[in-house]
């Protein structure tokens, strides 16, 4: 976990509020990429829960990650406005770009690639979030243009 | 002084066609003419179809433009903001805009004129969301004052039960006698919950109405508490929705500021209070059980039914939970009084729907209507008929649980009692236009896989029966169908139907039931080995599905 990402600074914007449980945890993947052990163990402390119930939350929703990301994470819609729209020709392009299936992490470390459900901009489909940024209206050749250039910034 | 106000459409769709930069090029060309003193340039909601976004509206002109380019937007500025001569090759048709989209109907109902209205959306892409006085300038928390100041509660709970407005989030229920639910009992604390978890595949209607005007759901929801005698109010927006929370959370404090949510509310000695809870990432919250846990911060799992959240629920208090659309509508009722919002849509389901349009018809995007309007119009009217070559083959209702109907449906009035009676249901509003290239068999497949990834796994029925289905699917797909799977579709759909713990569960079976009852046909031809449609791609006897990260 970066050193820059502080717990208990995330867990005092919350007030240590039980009920901000999702709310920390979401915060806290955002900024370091993942929740680690020891944010468990921190956050579980904390807030007075049992780290089982911690872990149990975390696990529970699809923005909190128990796993390291790559440095981008790629998020591809893969409901059926987005399928109806052209999103199988998308899946192949990003797995074939990438060289990598859906569920993994590049072996550098750079992408990570994932599919999520309906992010609410099916009027452009198919769309893919990269990092926080919504892409719709993909074609094969803007999926290779999105990826040379998100992947070309430092 | 500031002369003009510059509002570039700023909702996801528009940034991803490129908003950021065509704000940028004004700005800049703002400055190179030294007019960035005198004019504002801010981010404003979408309002119109996707194709002509991002648009740039000026004010005080009320004159849009769109698709803007970063290039037309620097144009924009040197024509119309320094030599003050409007573009008329960028402005947006006005048959995209708010309203004046009219049109004639089709046989049986000559003679009869309806355009778009509207009721929810009027102030998105109009105002700035960001300025609480652009709101109260377009009659914002005038029905707030006009409640707390010369209404009685009970008063305030009777309009809105004599308006005849239902939930907005899919069931339809009517949203006067939940409140009525809440108001007669007896414990002291109630609550006010927002569901702006919208989740259901296709359906952004709420996302825009959160980012294009935000305070009409926070009016709406003190109304809401005023009428039940709540003093708290909770919105419980899903994770991804980033840019409608920040513009929420700005709306409270600006609403706070100005006194009219808060601490005694416009001097009436009403009080309430809103807050925002953001969710993670998970569709089952937005089952108001489940929505209710995942704010108390537990795992989003429904809880059982009844008692209902009336009687017990955030907190073990009474609780209205409530969908935006419903709490936006609220405002307008109040102010224009039961007997107007009657006027609007059928006897049955007064007012207006918000849907969103999508898949293959020429225009997708956002319309309201009133209630009653047919498939057939708004593919017509206002999506702008079907793509290039395509003909109308399905169209799913009501995001991903929602029914799969047929073309003869394409004449029923859409409205929540008229669908139900023909065995559809209108659900969020979602409307996914399929041409008759798709395969429904191969869309089955892509519903139910969302349905496995979303079943939270508490019931048996739902948990299996959507790995079943998905299995079953898979198998028709590939051509490796048996001869039993059309009645284990049946089975194991009807089941989850009859027995599943929560409402997702209990509709997530729809799309295969209506699939089976109106394309019977073209599932059967799967089992041998042909699909009509010519999607699904046959592999009869070698390959076997591999299981994993599989498109499918």
């Amino acid at each position: 976990m970066p050193e820059s990402v502080n717990v208990e600074h995330i867990i005092e914007k919350y007030g240590g509020d039980r009920e901000a449980l999702v709310e920390i945890l979401r915060d806290v993947s955002q900024a370091a990429g993942y929740v680690t052990p020891e944010a468990i163990a921190t956050i579980a402390q904390r807030l007075g829960l049992p780290q089982s119930q911690v872990h149990s939350v975390a696990s529970f929703y699809s923005l909190i990650s128990l796993k390291p990301q790559g440095k981008h994470v790629i998020r591809f819609c893969q409901d059926a406005p987005c399928h109806v729209a052209g999103g199988r020709e998308i899946w192949e392009t990003l797995e074939r770009e990438l060289g990598i299936p859906f569920g993994t992490t590049t072996a550098d470390g750079k992408w990570t690639l994932l599919t999520t459900s309906c992010i609410g901009a099916c009027s452009v489909g198919p769309v893919m979030l990269v990092d926080d940024t919504i892409y719709g209206n993909l074609t094969p050749d803007r999926v290779r243009e999105i990826l040379a250039q998100v992947g070309g910034e430092a | 002084m500031i002369r003009a106000t510059v509002l570039v459409s700023g909702d996801p769709q528009s940034l991803g066609r490129g908003a950021e930069a065509v704000k940028l090029a004004i700005e800049a060309e703002l400055a190179f003419y030294g007019l960035d003193k005198e004019i504002e340039v801010g981010f404003g909601g979408g309002t119109t179809r996707a194709e002509m976004l991002p648009t740039v509206s000026i004010y005080p002109e009320g004159v849009v433009y769109g698709p803007v380019r970063p290039t037309d937007g620097a144009f924009i500025v040197e024509e119309h903001l320094y030599k003050g001569r409007i573009v008329e090759h960028l402005l947006v048709p006005p048959d995209a805009l708010v309203s004046g989209r009219l049109a004639s109907l089709p046989a049986g109902k000559e003679g009869k004129r309806y355009a778009e209205k509207r009721i929810v959306l009027r102030r998105v892409g109009v105002i700035d969301p960001y300025n609480i006085e652009d709101y109260v300038a377009h009659d914002g928390y005038f029905a707030l004052g006009q409640a707390v100041t010369t209404m009685t509660p009970a008063e305030v709970l009777n309009v809105v039960r004599e308006s005849g407005l239902q939930g907005r989030g899919g069931a339809g229920f009517p949203t006067g006698l939940k409140w009525s639910f809440v108001a007669s009992r007896p414990e002291p604390v109630r609550y006010v919950v927002c569901n702006a978890d919208e989740s259901e595949p296709g359906t952004f209607k709420d996302r825009m109405i959160l980012e294009g005007d935000p305070h009409a759901v926070l009016e709406g929801m003190a109304l809401a508490g005023y009428a039940v005698g709540a003093h708290e109010g909770w919105i419980y927006i899903r994770g991804e929705y980033v840019l409608s929370k920040e513009r929420l959370e700005r709306a409270i404090r600006q609403a706070e500021e100005l006194g009219v949510l808060g601490d005694n509310i416009m001097g009436s000695g009403f009080s309430f209070h809103i807050h925002v809870h953001a969710g993670a990432g998970a569709y089952v919250c937005g089952e108001e059980t489940a929505l209710l846990e995942s704010m108390e911060g537990k795992r989003g799992i429904p809880r059982i039914r009844p008692p209902y959240p009336t009687v017990y629920g955030y907190h073990g208090m009474p609780t209205v939970v409530n969908n935006v659309e419903t709490l936006a509508n609220v405002p307008p009722i109040i102010l224009n009084g039961a007997a107007w919002y009657r006027t609007l849509g059928t006897k049955r389901c007064p007012g207006t729907k918000v849907y969103t349009i999508m898949g293959d018809v020429q225009n997708t995007g956002v319309i309201e209507m009133p209630m009653g309007v047919t498939l057939r119009e708004v593919i017509e009217i206002y999506g702008g008929g079907m793509k290039e070559g395509k003909t109308f083959k399905a169209a799913q209702t009501g995001g991903s649980s929602g029914s799969i109907i047929p073309p003869d449906f394409l004449d029923t009035p859409m409205d929540y009692a008229s669908m139900a009676e023909k065995g559809a249901g209108l659900g969020s509003g979602a409307l996914l236009i399929c041409g008759n290239d798709t395969c429904i068999v191969d869309l089955a497949s892509v519903l139910l896989r969302f349905f496995k990834a979303e079943s939270c796994g508490k019931c048996t029925p739902c948990r299996i029966g959507t790995t079943r289905l998905l299995e079953t699917f898979n198998r028709l797909r590939l051509g490796q169908g048996k001869a039993e799977d059309l009645a284990v579709l049946e089975s194991v759909a009807q089941n989850m139907f009859k027995t599943s713990f929560c409402g997702l569960g209990q509709a997530a079976p729809t799309p295969v039931l209506t699939a089976l009852r109106f394309f019977r046909d073209e599932i059967a031809a799967h089992l041998d080995g042909h699909c009509p449609a010519g999607v699904c791609a046959m592999h009869p006897v070698t390959e076997a599905p591999k299981t994993r990260h599989q498109y499918v």
